[in-house]
Parts: C-alpha cells; sequence; structure tokens
C-alpha cells in the first residue's frame, strides 16, 4: 500500500488530472488538479462512470467495457455542471487497478477560465501554459492584422473612388465612362449615350475668369444629375463637354424628354459674384437597340458627329445619330431627328 | 525593422506627450508620413533616427526616453496584452527572467517576422543576475530595464537594477531580486480575456 501512495506523489507531478480507479470502478485516488475542477466534492469513493460520462466510443457501458478501452483515446464529460469536455486516457494495471489520465484537450481554455487554474495547476511539461500562450498572442496579432486589412481596404475604395471621379464637379471621369461603356457593349445592352456639350461656356470663360467657369460647370453638373435617372450616369470627359451613359431605354421620347430637361435646366442664368452667367447645350444621342456586336469607338463617333449637327442647326438642341449624318451631302439639310429647344435665340457664341 | 516598434515609440510619444508632439518628431526626422503602421516592415535606420528626434524634441536622454518606454510598453492600458504574455513566462520573478532566454522565440511564433534581440540570463548565486542584450538600437538594455521594473512590481518582488553600460552592441543589465515576495504583487489569470 505504502507502494501505492509512493506513486501517486509522483503521478500527482506528472499527471495532476490522473485518476486511480479500482477493480470495481471507485475512484480510488484523484490527482490536485483534476480534483480542483470539483472542490465541493470529493472524487475519491465515487464511481468513474457516475462522475463522468464517455461520449465516445459510445459502446463502453459499464467497467468491463472500459476495462477493454485500452490505448484508445477517450473523450468524456464531467456528469454534473459545468460538464467540461475532457480527453482520457486509460492503463490497466497488472493488480486489476486502472490509471486514467486527463486533459482539457481544446477545451483549454475555457476550462482555465471555469477552474481559474494556474501555472502550477499543470505538469511542467504540459504544453498548456505554451497553448494558452501563443492562443492569446495569436488572436492580438490577428486583432492586428485585421485592423490593418479594413484600413487598407477604405484606402483601397477611397483611392478607386477617387480614380473614377472628376474632382471639380464630382462627377465620373473618363476612366469611369469607359469602363461602364466597355461592360454594357460586351454585354450587347441596350442603352443610349448622349454627349453634351456647353453652349457660350468660352465667353463665360473669357470674359468673367476661370472661378466663374469652375462654378458654372459645377451647377451644370449638380443639374444634370438631376435631370436624369438615378440609375444614368453622367461623366465630364473633357473642359466643358459631358457624356450621359442611360441604360434600360426603351423608346426615344425618353431621350427627347430628358435632353430637352437638361437644356432646359442649363440655359436657366448662373449666377456667380453678381454676374449673370448664359449658357446652353448641344446634345448629340445614340441609341443602341442592344443585341448587336459593337465597337465602344464607333458608338462614341456617332455621339460626336450627332453631337455636331446639332451644333450645326444652330445649338442648344438634341441630335439623334443616323447612318444618314454620315452622308456630306445631306449634312446641311436640317435632319429630322434634329429637336430644337425652347424659343428661336440669336446669340453669339 | 518591424512596424509595431515603431508604433510602440509612436504610440509612446502620443500617449505621454500629444500627437502634437510626435508630429514634430516625425517632421524632424524627416518623415513624410506621421502614422506607422503596426503589421508592415520599415527600414532599419528610421528607428535610430525617430528616436534621436523624439529626444530632441522631448529634451530627454536615450537611456531616459527608452527606460521611459520599456516602463509604458508594460503599464500602459493599451498594451496589457505585452504584460498578459511576458506574466506565462513565470510563476515568480526569477522564473520570469528565465524565461527571458526564450522571448525573441516566444515573440517568432506570434510574429514570425518579428526579430528580437537576443537575451542572455546569467544567474551568479541567489538572487543575483546578469542580462546581456544584443542592443542593435542603442538603449534596449535602458528599455529592458524599464520593462524589469515594471515586471518586478507585478509579481510583486523588490529588485535593484543597474545599467552597466554598452560594450561592441551589446548592453548589460544587473539584477538584484532583494526580496521574492515583498508586495502583494499584480493579479494575473491565466484565462481572461486579454
Amino acid at each position: 500500500m505504502s507502494e501505492g501512495l509512493e506513486q501517486s506523489d509522483v503521478l500527482d507531478v506528472l499527471c495532476p488530472m490522473h485518476l486511480v480507479l479500482a477493480p470495481t470502478g471507485h475512484i480510488l485516488h484523484a490527482g490536485p488538479t483534476i480534483q480542483k475542477l470539483r472542490p465541493e466534492t470529493p472524487l475519491t469513493g465515487q464511481r468513474f462512470l457516475e462522475a463522468f460520462v464517455v461520449k465516445r466510443p459510445r459502446t463502453i457501458r459499464s467497467m468491463d467495457d472500459l476495462r477493454r478501452a485500452t490505448d484508445i483515446k477517450l473523450h468524456l464529460e464531467f456528469h454534473d455542471a459545468p460538464r467540461t469536455a475532457l480527453k482520457g486516457v486509460l492503463v490497466p494495471k497488472p493488480d486489476g487497478r486502472m490509471i486514467v489520465n486527463l486533459s482539457f484537450g481544446i477545451s483549454i481554455l475555457d476550462g482555465v477560465r471555469d477552474y481559474s487554474l494556474t501555472n502550477a495547476d499543470f505538469a511542467a511539461t504540459d504544453l498548456a501554459i505554451e497553448m494558452l500562450y501563443l492562443m492569446e498572442a495569436k488572436s492580438a496579432a490577428m486583432e492586428a492584422s485585421r485592423r490593418l486589412n479594413l484600413r487598407l481596404q477604405g484606402a483601397k475604395i477611397a483611392a478607386e473612388e477617387q480614380a473614377f471621379t472628376d474632382t471639380l464637379t464630382g462627377l465620373k471621369n473618363r476612366r469611369a465612362l469607359n469602363t461602364v461603356l466597355e461592360r454594357l457593349v460586351a454585354a450587347r445592352k441596350a442603352f443610349a449615350v448622349m454627349h453634351i456639350d456647353l453652349d457660350y461656356f468660352k465667353a463665360v470663360n473669357d470674359t468673367l475668369g476661370h472661378a466663374a467657369g469652375d462654378h458654372v460647370l459645377q451647377v451644370v453638373a449638380r443639374a444634370m444629375v438631376e435631370e436624369t435617372r438615378r440609375t444614368d450616369m453622367v461623366a465630364r470627359v473633357g473642359g466643358d463637354e459631358f457624356t450621359v451613359v442611360l441604360p434600360d431605354v426603351d423608346s426615344d421620347e425618353i431621350l427627347r424628354r430628358i435632353g430637352r430637361r437638361i437644356i432646359n435646366r442649363l440655359e436657366e442664368p448662373i449666377l456667380f459674384e453678381g454676374q449673370t452667367c448664359a449658357i446652353s447645350a448641344s446634345i448629340g444621342t445614340v441609341w443602341i437597340q442592344g443585341g448587336e456586336r459593337l465597337s465602344l469607338e464607333g458608338i462614341l463617333a456617332d455621339a460626336d458627329l450627332a453631337l455636331y449637327a446639332s451644333k450645326h442647326a444652330g445649338r442648344a438642341c438634341q441630335t439623334f445619330y443616323t447612318p444618314a449624318l454620315r452622308d456630306p451631302t445631306a449634312a446641311d439639310a436640317p435632319a429630322a431627328s434634329v429637336a430644337p429647344v425652347g424659343p428661336a435665340r440669336s446669340r453669339d457664341s | 525593422m518591424h512596424g509595431l516598434i515603431n508604433r510602440s515609440i509612436q504610440n509612446y510619444v502620443c500617449d505621454s506627450y500629444g500627437p502634437s508632439c510626435w508630429a514634430e518628431a516625425t517632421q524632424r526626422a524627416g518623415l513624410e508620413f506621421t502614422e506607422f503602421e503596426a503589421m508592415l516592415s520599415y527600414a532599419d535606420d528610421l528607428t535610430p533616427r525617430m528616436l534621436d528626434a523624439v529626444c530632441e524634441v522631448l529634451e530627454r536622454s536615450r537611456p531616459e526616453v527608452m527606460e521611459d518606454i520599456g516602463t509604458y510598453l508594460v503599464s500602459h492600458p493599451t498594451y496589457e496584452a505585452v504584460r498578459r504574455l511576458l506574466r506565462f513566462g513565470g510563476v515568480n520573478f526569477s522564473d520570469f527572467l528565465h524565461s527571458l532566454d526564450d522571448l525573441p522565440d516566444r515573440a517568432k511564433l506570434a510574429l514570425a517576422d518579428l526579430d528580437l534581440p537576443n537575451i542572455e540570463l546569467r544567474e551568479h548565486d541567489e538572487g543575483r543576475f546578469s542580462l546581456i542584450c544584443d542592443a542593435p538600437v542603442a538603449g534596449y538594455g535602458h528599455l529592458l530595464m524599464g520593462v524589469l521594473r515594471v515586471m518586478a512590481d507585478d509579481y510583486g518582488a523588490l529588485v535593484l537594477l543597474d545599467h552597466m553600460g554598452r560594450n561592441d552592441g551589446v548592453e548589460t543589465l544587473t539584477i538584484k531580486v532583494v526580496e521574492a515576495d515583498y508586495s502583494a504583487g499584480r493579479s494575473f489569470d491565466l484565462g481572461a480575456r486579454a
């Protein structure tokens, strides 16, 4: 018996979570740490299979089953709350007694928290403390990395946003326009493109200065966004040149209406430091019916041609592209597609 | 140099003296930015340049500033994780001192690209130690001294520390543990959420 006690002393140091079981299945001795998990009730004297539930292998119901379950990993938990999950291994001794060594396994952090364990509760060779150290160090490092990733993602979105934005007006720029158009062309979608060129803008810039010009461009940009639909995209592609992309157009009447609204709106006098700036706009529109294979360059050239036709027809109007515009002999004839807007004006550019 | 180290210097200056002091120091050091990212890497020569500028702005010596940074790293609430991770090293202050040998390797476990200078502890007789550390940045020994002072309090140990100077890029500290259980120390819970 004294030999047995001595052995318990050794095991208490090497395996502080071990149990010594009698052949009957009663707990003869409990290591100091496993006992610490049940401070109110001594484990010694209880039946092992009443204090613990064997979760796996499920076939273990009796002490005889258990005795045969040597050298395999046992998954156990306490019978009463807190039902901490434990891993175990059982070794039978020649005298019929059994030693079960237990550990927390992956539930180590919960175990340490639930039972306020300290370094001294683990064997000096146990990697539990290193495991806890790593869990804490890694979560701190991951958290720092996560925050860096969020910041970088924010910076990336801001940079992309800037790269697609005209800084003076806040409208999309030519790069954004090309990206959207390429997508629509590739998908052979139906859409329309309006080229809008401001009339008399050069006069504003020349007589009232660049500050007035910039102000006019900002007002114009706002007006265009307001007079188009939410799904339309307005881009500033040059000094006083704008392009509107209109997806989902089912009749040219919508285009006529939007064009008319834009021109009417831009003809409203714009005040800048007490001075009135009066401008208008010419529009060239291409309506793509969809399903066709077209080139981006071709579409933009057609829109340009329609725009020149509007300029040619006396400005402040919208022209729809038709192949007839390509016929130089017809260029001077007033095209049916020209839609003058508002009262006739006589004004120099 | 790992951004974590530069960021620590930044946090120390900002938390102790205010962001404007830090902005002045970065300007003096010729930096084109004011924010170090803890999880990025920076050129090695940036750190000593930054420290020189900080000392100039604060009008304090390098050893003083370094020891202060060491103190800050293990006592400021922002760096509670550092104190906790160090406490994993040992159950008492002597045990903790012995764990310092493993510190660079432990740091590598958490962040593979974090190279902390090598540290070697020599025990002379009961309670008397020398700590020999590589100091690629002058004053690293002073920084460790600041860390050790706070950790000794943390463990409740009464300890005398001396910096024995710098030689060939190596700095040496002497440590005398006068009383291991001088005060209650601060609590340390293995399983607490950092």
